[in-house]
Formats: C-alpha cells, structure tokens, sequence
C-alpha cells in the first residue's frame, strides 16, 4: 500500500515536472520559488531543475548562497549582487544585467538544510546535461559514489540524449547505482547489480557490499556475489598495478644510475656529484621553459622537448668541467674522489639555491603529456609516466647503440676492461676519461628532464636519487649496462611490491638491508666484469 | 718516568697535542665557573657547550681516522655509531625525566603517552640504570660494527663499494628511525632532557664536567688508538692499508685485523656521541644522515689522516669555521665546505697536519712519524 503510494508520488512528481517544463516559461518557474513554505519551495525547484532550463544552474546557486531575492512590490525574483547600499540587479533567466535597486523593497529567499542538500543533489543532475563532457564526467563519478537515488530521473533523461560511448557507459553505471538505492521493482535492481559487477573499482565493492547488508534474499545474494567477483579481479589487478608502479620507478632509476654505471666503469670513480647533474638537468627544463614562455609562447608545450638536448648539454659540460677541472688530478685515488665531488655537488646545490632561491620551480607538463589511460581495475596509467618509461628506454637503447657500434664507445670499453692495455694499444684514456663523464653526467641530466615532470624541482632533487642511484649501481655490477638495467628493474619492482606489505619507509629499509646482504654474496655485483685482477 | 715510557708511543706531535687538551680541559671550565661574569676573560655557558660539542666531534673525527687512515676503509656511516651512542645515553636521560613530563607518566616517556602506548617497549628496559646505559653506548655500536664488519670484511667488499654500503647502513637507520613506531620518538628524537646522575643538564657545573670529560675521552682514547697502532698488531693493519693483498698472501687473516679495528673506532664513535647528547640537549634521526659521516671524512682528511691528531684538530678547526660563517655569513657555509672537500683533496692531501710536518722537516730535515707518512689509499 505504502510503496503504492509512494510510487503513484513519483509518477505525478515526474509527470508534473514534465509538464512544467512544456507549460511554463523559465521565469515563471523561478517566480515560483519566492513562494510558500520550505515544502512548496521544494517542489518549485523539483519543477525548475525538471524544465531542464539553462537557467536553473546559476538560480540554484544563487539560492544556495543566499544570493536569491525577490522583489516585494511585484513578487519578481532576482539575483543579486551586493553593491554596498544598493543591489544590483541580474536576470534570473537570462544573467542580464536588470539595474539597481535599493535594498529595502527586496527580501531573501531563504532554505533550510534539507533544501539545500536538495539543491545540490540535483545541481550534480542538472550538470549531466551541460555541454561540456569533463563537468559531466565528475557529476557521474559523484552520482556513482553517493548512488543518490533522487538523481535517477535526471540521469535517465541524459542517458536518452548522450552522445559520447564513454561517458554514457558511466551514465548507465551511475543509474544502476542509483536504481539500488530507489524504489524500482526487483528486477530492475537485478539488472543493476548486473551492470555494476561489471565496473571493477573499490568504490563499486563497498557500495554493493554496503547494499547487500541493507537487502535480504535474491538481491542480497546477487549483490554480495558481485561484490566478491569484483573484489576478486581487482586482486589480480594489484599485482598489474604493482608492476606497473615498478617499472616505472625502474625506469626513474634507470635514467638517474645508468650515467653513474659508465663512470664508475670506465673510471672506477663514484661521482657524488650525480645527483646534482639530475638536478641541473631539472632547473634547465625550468629555465628552457621560461624562455619559450616569454619569446615563443605559441610553440610553449614543446618547450620540454627543447630541454632535453639542452640538459644533456649544460650537465654533460659540467661533468667535463668537473673532470677537467678536479677528478684527473685525483686519478687513481678513487675515495678521495669520492670526497672532491661530494664537495662540488655541497657548491653546486648552494649555487643553484642562491640562483633561484630554495623554493620548488614549477615545470608545467604539457598538454600531449598530463590526462592518463584508465584502464579496467581502477588502474591508471598517467602519461608522464608512461612517457618516462618510453624516455628510459630510448636512452638505454641509444646508449647501448653509442657503447657497442661507435669507436668511442669501443673505447671506453677497453678502458673499462684493461686501462694499461688500452693506453699501450693507442686510445688516449684522459680523453676517453673526460667524454665518458661528459657522457654520464649528460645523461644524468636527462633523468632530470624526466624527473622535473614527477618530483619537484628544488635543489635537493639530486640528493634524493643518489644513494638509490649507488646501489642499483653496485647491485647491478659496473662496466655492463644489462646489470644496470636488471639493477634498476630488480629494485624498483621489488620496492613497489613490499610497500603494501611494509609502508614505504619500511619497503625501502628492506631493500637497503636486502642490497647489503646481496653485496657479502657478490661483492662485484650481479653482473660482475670478468678479469684478471687481484686488487682493483 | 710513565711521560718517558709515553713518548715514543704518543710521538712528539701527539705529546703536544695532549698537553694542548690538557690545558683546554682546564682552562675553559676555569674561565667558565671561576673568573666572574664582569671580567673580559669570563667564557659564557654557551661558549662552553659549543666547545664540548666540538670536543665530542673530534673523537668522531679520531675513530673515523682509526679506520680509514690506518686501515684504509672509508666508512661514510660513522654518523650511525655516533648516533647510536647518542640515543643509548638519551634513553638513559629519557628515563631519568620520569614524572617530570608534560603528561607527568612516571613509566612512559612523553612521546610514548602521546603515541598512546601502554607499557614500555622491552629495548627500553634496563636504560634507567646509568651503568647499563654506559654499557650499551659501547655495546650497540660495537654490536652492529662487528655484525655489518664481519659480513663485508668476510666477502673481501672493499674501495668504493664499502663506502657505498656504509653510507646505506647510516641511510638505512635514518629512515627507521624516523618512524614513530621504532620507539625512539620518531622525527623529534629525544629530548627535554632534565638531569644527568641527578645533576641537571642545564646547570653550568654539570656542563664543565660534560666538557672536562668529553675533553678526558677524546684523550684516552688517543692514547688507546696510538697503542693500537704502534703495537705489532697495529703495523698489519697499516701494510692492510697498503697492501691488502700481500698481507692477505703472508697469511694474515686480513678480515679479522680489520673488523677489530672496525668494531674498536665503532666503539669510540658511540662514546662521542653519548658525550654529544647531554651537552646539545637532543637526538634526532637527522644525526644518521649520510651527509653527517662524510663531513666527519672531511674533518679527517682537513686534520690530515693517519696522524689522530691531525683528524682531532680537523674537526675542531672545521665546525669553529662552521659556526663562524652560519653566524656571520649563513649562504657561503655550503660554498666554503664545498670548496673544502675539493681544496683539501686536491691540494692539501695529508691535511694540516701535513702542513705542520712540512715545517718541522724543513727544520730538522727528517720525518717525524712513520705511520703518518704516505697513507695510501
């Protein structure tokens, strides 16, 4: 009897409000809002938001705000704007500007808090019809969520007039959620649950896991088993996801190790200073990118691009400048090596926070390169990342290209197995000592391209990369760039799968503790070189 | 009679220098509690903990040249036995606060109460007598020395590779004890510390003592590294340095010489730090920062490795310069320590003390000290 009555409500509530929409013109539906107690009020904006007028957005608003007044001589309703001692005047309908007026022949429409609520349920309705398909999208995400049930006529209307496959696949989720939560036979809550256990995200299990405690029976079963279907796949879908977290942590320590890897290779040395040539990489895409803002701002998303031959080059100079300049003096003195460059990477920190102050620099992404790729799951795959991991290995692969088919990088290869050899056989080794610590740090200024689309630019950007740097390094074993890759590969991964365990502190001391003990079973690393030495 | 039997332990140079901390142990705390504050000698209190700070510094600085420039083994984690040291004493002074905390919880430390535990951890236990606490200033570094030596020494991790792994160790103890549920105060550390032996930290006399026996430590412990290596023991652990290999091909156990050398500068860098915490009133993770050890290098090799002194010296020289450029120029402290780690490598490959051997063998034409000569990598 009860439901009867309830749904013999919605129909004259539905037809009311279609007629409304034919019968009456805008303003009058506004009119309409001036009048009666909270409960015709209701009514009157259940009337305005079912006309579908453009109008109703920006009236809701107003009314919400408190915004909303009506005119006592003539009952016309306006929206207003403060103007000090006078009002200033806007059409309700239309937005134009009517004139002003003195405050006192005007009083506020006032709402309580259950008119609010109603308006903002069905403002979340009405942007389901805008024109513009983003606003669409966060009002069905929203609907999706909340399952609103008084948003469901709203949202079968939009579905009637949507156009885009995307959205409108959302549109009928966001109904299905929606229909649990109404007064909609049984059926068509089957249906519902149907179409819900096919979208797989967390949100989608606590709502139907939620709505099967409410409900007994066959609803109550068929939910619950969605509930545990899509629990089930978005298992299987954490672990896709924890790879994909790797590889792409794999591929930022890639870029940060791999110039690290060739000059501790071919040199034997540890260049603390690697982290800052990441960073200076970061501050040039930062600076290339002030200057296409101010000279060519039209070509100003591809300023990245530009970035990158242009780090290569400033942190590939300074690492012939600090070779040049510090490191052949010390040569054969790898700790003390290791101490000069801790000392350059302290003044070129301080130099470049002097600079540009300690503050973080915003590097814009590029439009082609911000949105991501949602796939089923719940997984997204922003395409930054995924532009990173592309950029990763193109480097790996040029760079193995430079290594295996070019003379320098024979070279530096025979450096790297056998110094003496080499010098006696005609390779000028100081030569090849400065191009391959131009080289590496070029390439660490790469992974500052990369790393300023993903982290911020600050000074101390390098200093948070170094120490992950080293041990893929000497996890991986110098002088071979697979164990390098395989390094960063193994460690990224493996990081990204402790720390749902573990937290991220935590993760990060196991894989520390994990490369210690690694270290005792292979002190050369995974891919150690081969020789004929006794000390190195 | 004993100074005679001393000498050619302590060498010319190392007599100098303890005759110098001799008189520094003296005079600071004279000039401190004895001269009145209206007089221009008086030294204020603060002056008096900054000195000790440094003096905490240079036994650092002293274990860290134990090792690298007698043994050749760089450590860049010599900031975690600090540490451990420090926070083994807080916990001590941690429990001594008592119901005097804000939350006045005889039993749990403020940070506890905070982080609403209910019983103390059962690492905590034992820390509310002072002479457990002493115990374990040495234990817990010489501990985890002896455990990280005995894998790395044992597997031949030598160079570049050991330093690396060291500086992970540090950077490893610096992201647990961070964490809040390690129960050691997470990123606050420890601190409001009250009293030291029932005497209170802020009082000067306690900071004189603090001071004298920071100076005491820095001292005996130069005795004992001196002893160490001069003895027969020690001249091994000097051609390891030189020679790894040989040694290793004579039939030395090379690991066994370097783990104790290890565990023994370990003990002495925790030792620093439970002197370091009283005297600064805090212990934070930040002081497991990679970049804390490699300054202490830096000190070591500004002072000149392989003499002790010359380390001592470096540390005290250095952090007096620190102090002076934060206070007076605070942006070029970076550009001058910067230029420090290049300068003092480039140019100044024994250091000051170095320097000061230069002048004493243009004189007399001889060197002065055998192991301070040519330490190799």
């Amino acid at each position: 009897m009860n439901t009867l009555k309830r749904l013999l409500f919605a129909a004259t509530f539905l037809l009311l409000s279609l007629s409304a929409s034919y019968a009456q013109d805008a303003g009058a539906l506004v009119d309409a809002l001036a009048q009666g107690s909270f409960a015709e009020r209701g009514a009157a904006i259940a009337n305005l938001v079912g006309s579908g007028s453009p109008a109703a957005v920006p009236v809701l608003q107003a009314l919400s705000d408190g915004n909303l007044y009506v005119r006592m001589a003539d009952n016309k309703v306006f929206i207003v704007r403060d103007d000090g001692d006078n009002f200033k005047l806007l059409d309700p309908t239309t937005g134009a500007d009517a004139g002003g007026a003195d405050k006192g022949g005007f009083d506020k429409i006032k709402v309580n808090n259950a008119l609010r609520e109603q308006i903002s349920n069905a403002k979340g309705g009405l942007t389901l019809l805008s024109g513009d398909a983003k606003t669409r999208k966060d009002a069905l995400l929203n609907i999706l969520k909340s399952g609103d049930a008084s948003a469901l006529p709203a949202l079968e209307k939009a579905i009637g007039t949507e156009k885009d496959p995307a959205i409108l696949a959302l549109m009928k989720s966001a109904a299905a959620a929606a229909t649990l939560k109404s007064d909609r036979p049984e059926s068509e809550k089957l249906a519902a649950i149907e179409t819900l256990g096919k979208i797989s995200d967390r949100d989608t299990v606590s709502l139907l896991s939620a709505y099967a405690d409410t409900v007994d029976g066959v609803l109550k079963a068929h939910a619950q088993d969605a509930a545990d279907r899509i629990a089930t796949s978005l298992s299987s879908w954490a672990v896709v996801q924890n790879i994909w977290y790797g590889l792409s942590l794999a591929s930022v320590l890639l870029l940060a190790a791999i110039g690290l890897a060739i000059t501790f290779g071919v040199m034997g040395v540890i260049n603390m200073a690697h982290g800052e040539m990441v960073m200076l990489g970061a501050y040039t895409t930062y600076v290339t990118q002030l200057l296409f803002k101010a000279y060519v701002p039209s070509l100003a998303g591809y300023s990245l691009i530009a970035a990158i031959p242009a780090a290569f080059a400033v942190s590939g100079l300074m690492g012939i400048a600090i070779e040049r300049g510090i490191i052949r003096f010390l040569y054969g003195r790898p700790l003390e090596t290791l101490l000069a460059t801790w000392g350059v990477s302290l003044i070129l920190q301080q130099g470049v926070r002097s600079i540009f102050g300690p503050t973080n620099k915003d590097v814009t992404t590029p439009s082609w390169m911000s949105g991501s790729i949602d796939l089923n799951g719940g997984l997204s795959l922003t395409m930054n990342r995924i532009a990173i991991l592309i950029f990763a290995c193109v480097v790996f692969a040029a760079l193995m290209v430079l290594m295996k088919r070019s003379s320098i990088g024979l070279q530096m290869r025979a450096v790297t197995q056998n110094r003496p050899m080499a010098n006696a056989m005609g390779i000028r080794s100081s030569r090849v000592d400065a191009l391959t610590f131009g080289l590496g740090s070029g390439i660490a200024g790469l992974a500052g391209v990369a790393l300023s689309q993903i982290d911020n630019v600050s000074p101390n950007l390098g200093q948070n990369y170094i120490i992950d740097s080293f041990l893929v390094v000497v996890f991986g074993g110098v002088g071979n760039l697979w164990g390098t890759l395989a390094g960063a590969l193994t460690l990224g991964i493996a990081n990204k799968f402790l720390e749902p365990f573990a937290g991220a502190v935590l993760a990060k001391i196991f894989i520390l503790i994990a490369v210690i003990l690694f270290i005792q079973k292979k002190p050369r690393g995974l891919f150690a070189l081969k020789g004929r030495w006794v000390d190195a | 009679m004993i100074t005679k039997s001393l000498m050619p332990l302590i060498g010319k140079a190392g007599a100098i220098f303890l005759a110098m901390l001799l008189l520094v142990c003296l005079a600071v705390p004279s000039l401190n509690l004895i001269v009145p504050i209206s007089s221009p000698l008086h030294l204020p209190d603060y002056a008096v903990t900054l000195l000790g700070k440094y003096m905490c510094y240079a036994l650092l600085a002293l274990s860290v040249d134990l090792v690298w420039g007698f043994c050749g083994i760089l450590s860049l984690g010599h900031g975690a036995f600090f540490a451990l040291g420090g926070y083994a004493m807080g916990m001590y002074m941690m429990r001594q606060i008592g119901s005097r905390g804000s939350y006045g919880n005889a039993e749990l430390p403020d940070f506890m109460v905070f982080l609403n535990w209910k019983s103390l951890p059962w690492y905590w236990h034992g820390f509310e007598s002072f002479p457990f606490a002493l115990a374990m200033v040495a234990l817990v570094p010489g501990l985890l020395a002896l455990v990280f030596g005995w894998f790395a020494f044992r597997s031949r991790v030598t160079g570049v590779y050991l330093s690396i792994i060291t500086q992970a160790m540090t950077y490893a103890l610096l992201l647990a004890f961070f964490r809040n549920d390690m129960g050691f105060g997470g990123n606050n550390g420890l601190t409001d510390f009250k009293d030291i032996l029932g005497y209170s930290v802020q009082a000067a006399g306690t900071r004189a003592v603090l001071f004298m026996l920071s100076c005491l430590a820095l001292g005996v412990c130069f005795v004992l590294a001196r002893m160490i290596v001069n003895s027969k023991f020690g001249r091994v652990v000097i051609s390891i340095r030189d020679a790894e290999s040989r040694v290793r091909f004579l039939g030395y156990r090379v690991e066994n010489y370097k783990l104790f050398i290890f565990v023994a500068s370990a003990i002495m860098a925790g030792v620093a730090g439970a002197l370091y915490v009283p005297q600064v009133g805090i212990i934070n993770p930040s002081e497991f920062s990679p970049a804390n050890s490699i300054e202490a290098v830096i000190w070591t090799a500004f002072g000149g490795r392989g003499t002790l002194w010359g380390a001592a010296l470096g540390a005290i020289v250095v952090n007096a310069a620190k102090s002076w450029f934060t206070g007076v120029l605070p942006n070029a402290w970076l550009y001058a320590l910067g230029a420090l780690f290049v300068g003092v490598t480039l140019f100044m490959p024994k250091g000051l003390a170095g320097a000061f051997a230069g002048w004493t063998s243009v004189k007399r034409n001889q060197p002065e000290d055998v192991s301070a000569m040519e330490p190799a990598e």
